[in-house]
Formats: structure tokens, sequence, C-alpha cells
């Protein structure tokens, strides 16, 4: 009894991966359903015609084999009985197979359907993490962010996909399928969320070492929410406000740091590194791996490499007393 | 049990599955290794000019991952700016065996710690001495002064010449001597 009942519990542990802020299956996008839509008709198709075959075979186990059966001696009646079951078993195959590859092609016209939208981003894949930029006509609406996206309700936005180094790939579960990031070119996707609410995404093509730690997330919000926040986001960095503050600033811009980091409105221009211009403000450090806390944001500048091995942020000679200002200026970069 | 050998032998064949070590992480504690560098071989005295190297050189020319990364910061830290991919731009070559300051590892890594009066920028402080090391180490590699096992291979992206694994072998370079090639006619 316990056996089976540990059984059974294993069984429904897959039940979980149906609900949650990553999941193929809570969908919360007209690409997604299309895709929920068709797995669960395939799943339906698939798990009749198993059932069907699984008791065809048990029915002929049981059944006894006729007495001695001469393959040469022919009795038309058995004859047509076994034409009529074989021909009604390929024809059911057939139309099976021709249903379900319509119906995937039906899929793809929804999923690869162009709609109109305001809203591009370009998204660079990186090792390992997530470069966006939010593109406008306007040269100085244009900003850049990292690991977070936040998208309008009820709007498709187009995103392009680049890479920076390895093949990455783009996935939102709850919101749409994959779409891989190449170098050397540029794949597109759109992404439309019917709810406001938080998904998350992963890189879903192994990139290396942390490809396991390599997520993003998309914030989808109301309009009005949206552009408040894009408004913010394309401002620069609040200037420090107490001496605190202001000393992280210095340790933070006479420190390698500036080299791969940005932060808008002070000297630190490098771009090969999260901008970290509102760094304060994301959910998330190191691409969905820690929460942005104070602590977690001086434990990554401490040793990046314990969170991340082989990450390309390298440790770096910090005084004991110049974590604590860092990690506090960082964080309130809101 | 007739296999048995036959197993065992193939199992053999697992120990060549273990790659080179890779130190992500790097030092903590010491801020830069000492190089004691002289940039002549002329000397006060009967013996040469006194030098210290840490040695340290070996651990990184030798590592194709140590390499690999340079090759990237070469590019992100724009050492590509002004040496363009190797053969040269506002600054000299860096894939010849001309050398002004020596092309030995730990000539290299002065280099780029220090800087160089003519134009060359010090990057001390702004990039960790393990990243230093990796970038000197890459640079050996552009005239092939590292092993072929470990240089660097076919660029994923579009590429000017052959990769630095293909080129031939470069010859031995002491440290701050001038080669031949570029000794002025007598
Ligand atoms: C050689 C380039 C480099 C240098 C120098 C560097 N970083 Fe980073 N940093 C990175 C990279 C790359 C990432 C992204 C790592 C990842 O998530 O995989 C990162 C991530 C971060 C993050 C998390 C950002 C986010 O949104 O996920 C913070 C905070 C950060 N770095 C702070 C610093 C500070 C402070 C310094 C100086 C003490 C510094 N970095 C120096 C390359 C660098
Ligand atoms: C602003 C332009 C500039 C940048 C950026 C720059 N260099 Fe240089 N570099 C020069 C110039 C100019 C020289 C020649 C200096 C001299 O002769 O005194 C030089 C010299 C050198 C030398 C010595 C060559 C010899 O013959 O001994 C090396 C090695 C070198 N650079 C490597 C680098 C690396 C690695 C980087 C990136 C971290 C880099 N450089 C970034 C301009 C630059
Ligand atoms: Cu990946």
């Amino acid at each position: 009894m316990r056996r089976i009942s540990s059984i059974l519990l294993l069984l429904c542990l897959p039940l979980a991966g149906c609900q949650g802020w990553q999941s193929a299956l809570d969908v919360h996008g007209p690409a997604a359903s299309s895709l929920a839509r068709m797995f669960w008709i395939f799943v339906a198709v698939l798990a009749t015609v198993w059932v069907l075959t699984m008791a065809a075979l048990l029915l002929s186990l049981r059944r006894r084999r006729a007495a001695d059966a001469d393959p040469l001696v022919t009795d038309p009646g058995t004859e047509r009985r076994m034409t009529i079951t074989i021909s009604a078993a390929i024809g059911l195959t057939l139309v099976i197979v021709v249903s379900l590859t319509g119906l995937s092609y039906a899929a793809q016209k929804v999923l690869f359907a162009h709609k109109d939208g305001t809203l591009t981003l370009l998204i660079t894949g990186h090792q390992w993490w997530w470069q966006v930029t939010y593109e406008d006509p306007q040269p100085n609406r244009v900003f850049t962010t990292a690991n977070e996206i936040h998208i309008p309700v009820g709007e498709p936005v187009l995103i392009k996909l680049e890479s920076s180094d390895v093949i990455h790939s783009f996935w939102i579960p709850n919101l749409t399928g994959k779409m891989d990031a190449i170098t050397g070119r540029q794949n597109q996707i759109q992404i439309q969320a019917d709810r406001p609410g938080i998904y998350r995404g992963q890189c879903a093509e192994f990139c290396g070492l942390q490809h396991a730690h390599m997520g993003l997330l998309v914030v989808a919000e109301s309009k009005e929410d949206f552009e408040r926040w894009r408004n913010h986001q394309i401002s620069s960095a609040i200037p420090p406000s107490d001496a605190e503050h202001q000393r992280g600033m210095e340790i933070f811009l006479s420190k390698p740091c500036i080299m791969c980091h940005q932060i808008r409105g002070t000297d630190a221009g490098g771009k090969t590194a999260p901008d970290l211009t509102h760094v304060g403000s994301r959910r998330y450090i190191a691409a969905g791996t820690l929460e942005t806390t104070r602590g977690n944001i001086a434990a990554w500048i401490v040793d990046p490499h314990g969170i991340k091995p082989g990450v390309d942020m390298p440790t770096i000679q910090l005084e004991p007393n110049e974590v604590q200002p860092l990690a506090s200026y960082l964080e309130g970069l809101k | 049990m007739k296999h048995l050998p036959l197993i065992l032998l193939s199992a053999i064949l697992l120990s060549a599955c273990e790659r080179e070590d890779r130190e992500y992480r790097s030092n903590p504690v010491t801020a830069e290794t000492e190089e004691k560098i002289a940039l002549v071989p002329l000397s006060a005295g009967p013996s040469g000019p006194t030098e210290h190297r840490s040695g340290l050189g070996k651990e990184y020319e030798e590592n194709a991952y140590h390499i690999a990364q340079g090759k990237k910061f070469y590019v992100w830290f724009n050492c590509n700016g002004c040496h363009a991919n190797g053969g040269g731009g506002s600054g000299p070559p860096l894939m010849d065996d001309r050398w002004f300051y020596g092309g030995q590892i730990e000539n290299i890594v002065q280099t780029i710690r220090e800087g160089r009066p003519n134009g060359m920028p010090s990057f001390r402080g702004k990039i960790p001495d393990d990243q230093i090391w990796q970038i000197a180490a890459y640079v050996r590699s552009m005239g092939r002064n590292v092993p072929k096992a470990a240089a660097p291979g076919r660029n994923d992206d579009m590429h000017s010449g052959p990769a630095e694994q293909r080129r031939p072998p470069g010859e031995v370079i002491d440290g701050g001597q001038v080669p031949p090639a570029a000794q002025m006619p007598q």
C-alpha cells in the first residue's frame, strides 16, 4: 500500500508544472494559449490512441489462438474481417496524422502572425544575462536595461533577438514559445500578455556554465503604469542623497566597475555588462538569481564566482569598509 | 566475463575526459604579482640585468580558458580600438615579432599595467590583475607564442584571417630585445 501511494504521489508531481509564473500550461497570452490548446489536443488524441492500442493488445493476449492455423487455408469471412480492420486502422492513422499536421499548421499561423504594435525591444543574449534596449523613434527616449522587461497589457510587443557570443534561446512559457538568439543574425518574435502579472522566462538553449542561471522577468502592467516605468527608466540615475551613497558612488567610480557597467548620469560608461542606472528598481540581480536586497548585492560584489562560477564579472579588490557604502548606493539606484 | 578486459580497456578511455584546470575565481588577496623586468639587455656590470618573473605566466599561456577570456576582454576593454585585431592602428601591431617593450608575457603584463610613454594608457586599477594576465596571454597567442592546443579556434562571427590556432608558431621572444627584423641597417 505504501509503495502504491508513493508511486501515485510521484505521478502527481508533474501536475505542479501546470501552474505558476513559469509554466507553458498556465497561459496569459494568445501565442501561449494556442500552444497550450495544441498541447492538450495532442495529449487527448495520443492518449486515446495509446489506450485503444493497449486494449487491443490485452484482448489479443487473452484470446486463445486458433488450434492449428494453417496460413495456406483461407476463409473468406475471416479474410474480409481482417481487411476491414486493417484498412480502418490505416485510415484512422492517416486521419490522425493529417489532422494533427493541419492543426499545428493552423497554430503556427497564429504564432507567426505579425500584429502591428507600437513597442519594439532589442534583446541581446550574453553569457549569462539579457540586455534589453527599448527602441524609440526619438533617440533620447531609447534606453537600456537588463533582465527585467516591462510591457503594457493587451498590446503586441515586437522582440528582436540577437546574441553577442553563443546561441541562446528566449522563452517566456506563460506568454509564448521559444525563439533562438543567434550570433550574426536577428530573429523576431512577438509577445503579448492578456493579464497583468509577472512571468518568468529562461534561456532555453544550453549556453555554457551558468545557463541555468540565465533567467528574465516580464512584468505586464497597465498602460499608465508602463509609461510611468518607462519614463523613469529613461531618466538618469538619482544623484546620491546622503554621505553614505555619495561615498558608494565614489568607490564605484574609482574601481574597475566603470570598465564594464554604465550608470547614466555618472562617468561610468561601460557597455559590456548590465546597465546599473536603475538596478535597485529591478526585482532580481544576476539574471534572476538573487533578489535585489542590499545583502545580496554585497554578496554578489564580494564574490560573484561564489554565486555564478565562471561569470564574466571578476572578483574585485575592495576594502572591508567599502562594501557597505557600495551596496547601499547600488540598492538606492531605484 | 569474457568481455571484462574489453570493458576495462574502454573504461580507460574515460580518463581522457578530464580537461585542463580552470581557475574561475581570482586570488582575492594579492592585488598584483611582482614582476621586475628590464627593458634592455644592457646592464651595469658583468652580469645581465636583475630580473624577477613570478612564473605565473605559464599558467595563463598554456590554458585555453584564460586565453579565450583574454580574447573577450581584449575587445571589452577596447584594446582593439588602438591595436585593431593585432595588426595595429594608432597603437603598434601585436601579432608580429617586433616588441618595443618585450614580448614575454611578463613584459606585456607590465605594459598593460604601467602604460607606455608614446600613447599606451595605464590600466592599473581599471582591470583586475588576473584579467590583465588573461589579456596578455591572448596577446601572446596572436603571434602563436602559446601552445597550439591552447590558442583560440575560429571566431563565431566574421574573421579577417586564420584563427590563432592555425597560425604558424612564433619565434621565441626574449624580453626587451629588438629582433633582427627590426634592427637598423648598419
Ligand atoms: C569585467 C567586467 C565587469 C566588471 C569590471 C564589473 N562587473 Fe559587475 N557584472 C558584469 C557582468 C558580465 C554581469 C552580469 C553577470 C550575470 O548576471 O551573468 C555583472 C553584474 C553585476 C551586477 C548585477 C546586475 C544585474 O542587474 O543583474 C551588479 C550589481 C554588479 N555587476 C556590480 C558591479 C560592481 C559594483 C563592480 C565593481 C566593484 C562591477 N560590477 C565590476 C561585469 C563586470
Ligand atoms: C589609446 C590607444 C590605446 C589603447 C586603448 C591600448 N593601447 Fe596598447 N599601445 C598604444 C600605443 C600608442 C602603444 C605604443 C607605446 C609606445 O611605443 O610607447 C601601445 C603599446 C602596446 C604594447 C607594447 C607593444 C610593444 O611593441 O612592446 C602592448 C603589448 C599593448 N599596447 C597592448 C595593449 C592592450 C592589451 C590593450 C588593451 C587593454 C591596449 N594596448 C590598449 C595605444 C593603445
Ligand atoms: Cu542558455
